[in-house]
């Protein structure tokens, strides 16, 4: 499988790690802060998609630019429903790990090799419903470049 | 409504959908809902011969629900949580007070069924959902309407359900800028459970016919609460004025008869009648949308007396117009079959030729038929034979596949 190094997503996204880190404690977020409303927590999960033979494409080429993501980063801080955010460093740089049933450490280099898309970066919001999570997860930039997974986080 | 006296089953079924559709949408729980409103309807069967039915049942049973709801959550750790969204019923002094004799109950089907029709849904759940919630169907009576066995929709109905209530999908009616794309999908939906009751009506299968009145039933509801809707009034149209013709639509040996030798005297002119005058209304606004008008091209030909009398102009201008608002293969097929009746068979043909390059189309037997029909009338009989013997190759019904094979044959014969 060809893989090639999708523009410049992945190095966007390791330059915003710190902002939206920065950001987060700048605006006062934190996860106790919505307790004991009405609300539901959702990761939005960042897809890029792999180039190459076969790979799936994203609606828009090219990749979103570092001002897009602040300014989105910006909004989900103003609107108050920003718990968390994080984002990768290129899919390039991971490392897997898996243990056998001998509990030996198998450990290898790179992205998995049979997955079509990474995970670039997420954000953890706190909304009342799956459409304001839609919504959101629709203005985010990566939603052009790849896609945004909405998942809702389990309570236990 | 529902006079001391009056059997208790008869108030039932449509207290059901809406009681479900409140509850669901307050607790954004439909197994909850589902299970109360059992309860709730068990003790009015337990009460009401004693005490007679109260004057306003849906809101005996409303309250009645409610406080199981509540009782149920107080007593489940698990549904504790809901009790956020609960603060005024969970107040002890409010469940004390008596159940409120005029308390108006707003009908919260429209929610629900945007909520059974949620894109986070796929096609089939969101199809199975609604009939099973809106339309009160059993989940093994919804299996054998679609041909799946019963655990199979069992499934399906739980992850749709689990879907709802783990993603919070919302009991809502969307917003102004939504609703265009969000009322689409409820309507395809309805029609979807219209169509596949409908293309089976030569199996007898009583079942199945049943999703027809269940489809009219949900855009009779759906009208009911978006009455200004032309989207909505023109969907109820054109069911009312395609199911009209049921009666007609299968001859005595289960052979199905082509609209042109339909016994015309055999269709309900009730339905007629409601179904063109809701036409009427639908094309009052403009811009028009396709689904008034397709329901114009059924009420062109149901108040035809005969297929010769039939305002083909009329009928092909309207398939101009529907082609121009929904340019699918489909609609082409139909311009063409209407040109071919306005313009004459070659003209009509030709139009069909130029479709050939849709396998959409040629992959089903209603190309192929109506092929078959305009080489026909054109004297081409050998070739007719080919096409129709080809697309009772292609049809799905016993009634299409007899009616089909016999139109094979009588091209077939010389003479």
């Amino acid at each position: 499988m060809l893989i090639t190094f999708n523009g410049g997503f992945p190095v966007i996204c390791s330059f915003l790690v710190s902002m939206a880190r920065f950001s987060n404690r700048l605006l006062g977020v934190s996860d106790h802060r919505t307790k004991g409303r009405a609300s539901v927590k959702y990761m939005l999960l960042i897809m890029g998609f792999r180039e190459g033979e076969g790979m799936p494409k994203p609606p828009s080429s090219g990749a979103p630019s570092a001002e897009e993501f602040m300014a989105y980063q910006q909004e989900l801080g103003q609107a108050g429903v920003l718990v968390d955010s994080g984002l990768l460093h290129s899919f390039e740089d991971a490392t897997q790990v898996q243990v056998n049933d001998a509990g030996e450490r198998l450990v290898t280099n790179g992205p998995f090799a049979e997955s079509r898309e990474y995970l670039g970066g997420y954000q953890i919001i706190d909304v009342p419903d799956l459409d304001a999570a839609l919504d959101w997860a629709a203005r985010c930039p990566g939603a052009k470049y790849g896609r945004v997974e909405v998942r809702p986080l389990a309570e236990f | 409504m529902g006079p001391a006296g009056e059997p208790i089953e008869a108030v039932f079924r449509e207290e059901r959908g809406r009681l479900l559709a409140l509850l669901a949408a307050r607790f954004g729980d439909l197994d909850l809902a589902e299970e109360v409103t059992a309860e709730a309807l068990l003790a009015a069967v337990e009460t009401w011969p004693r005490s007679g039915v109260p004057r306003e049942p849906l809101a005996w049973l409303a309250t009645t629900a409610r406080r199981k709801a509540i009782d149920r959550i107080r007593r489940d750790a698990t549904l504790a949580t809901k009790l956020a969204t609960l603060h005024a019923d969970a107040d002890p002094a409010r469940r004390a007070e008596p159940v409120p004799e005029h308390e108006h109950i707003p009908d919260d089907r429209l929610q629900l069924m945007f909520a059974c029709c949620h894109p986070a849904l796929d096609l089939d759940t969101q199809t199975g959902l609604t009939l099973r919630y809106l339309a009160g169907l059993s989940t093994a009576e919804i299996a054998q309407a679609f041909l799946v066995p019963p655990a199979t929709m069992a499934q399906r109905l739980t992850r749709g359900k689990r879907k709802i209530q783990q993603s919070r999908i919302p009991f809502r009616v969307p917003g102004p800028d939504e609703l265009e794309g969000r009322l689409g999908l409820v309507l395809h939906v309805v029609y979807l459970i219209f169509t596949e009751g409908y293309a089976a009506t030569g199996h007898h299968d009583l079942v199945r016919c049943d999703l027809v009145d269940e489809a009219i039933r949900l855009a009779r509801i759906l009208h009911r609460l978006m009455p200004g809707e032309p989207r909505v009034t023109g969907l109820l149209a054109l069911m009312l004025l395609t199911d009209a013709r049921r009666p007609a639509r299968v001859d005595g040996h289960g052979i199905a008869v082509s609209l042109e030798d339909q016994d015309r005297g055999l269709w309900d002119t009730s339905m007629i009648d409601e179904g063109a005058r809701l036409t009427t209304h639908a094309l009052r606004h403009h811009p028009p949308n396709s689904w008034s008008v397709q329901a114009a091209i059924a009420a062109v030909h149901d108040e035809a007396p005969s297929a010769q009398e039939t305002d083909w102009r009329q009928v092909r201008l309207l398939y101009d117009e529907l082609f121009a608002l929904t340019p699918t293969p489909v609609v082409a097929l139909n311009r063409a079959i209407a040109i071919s009746w306005h313009e004459g068979p070659q003209a009509g043909l030709d139009h069909l030729e130029a479709l050939a390059g849709e396998p959409g189309l040629t992959r089903q037997h209603h190309w192929h038929a109506a092929r078959g029909h305009t080489l026909a009338r054109l004297g081409r009989h050998t070739a007719a034979a080919k096409a129709y013997r080809r697309a009772s190759e292609l049809a799905q019904t016993p009634a299409e596949i007899a009616y089909l094979s016999s139109r094979a044959e009588k091209n077939t014969t010389p003479g």
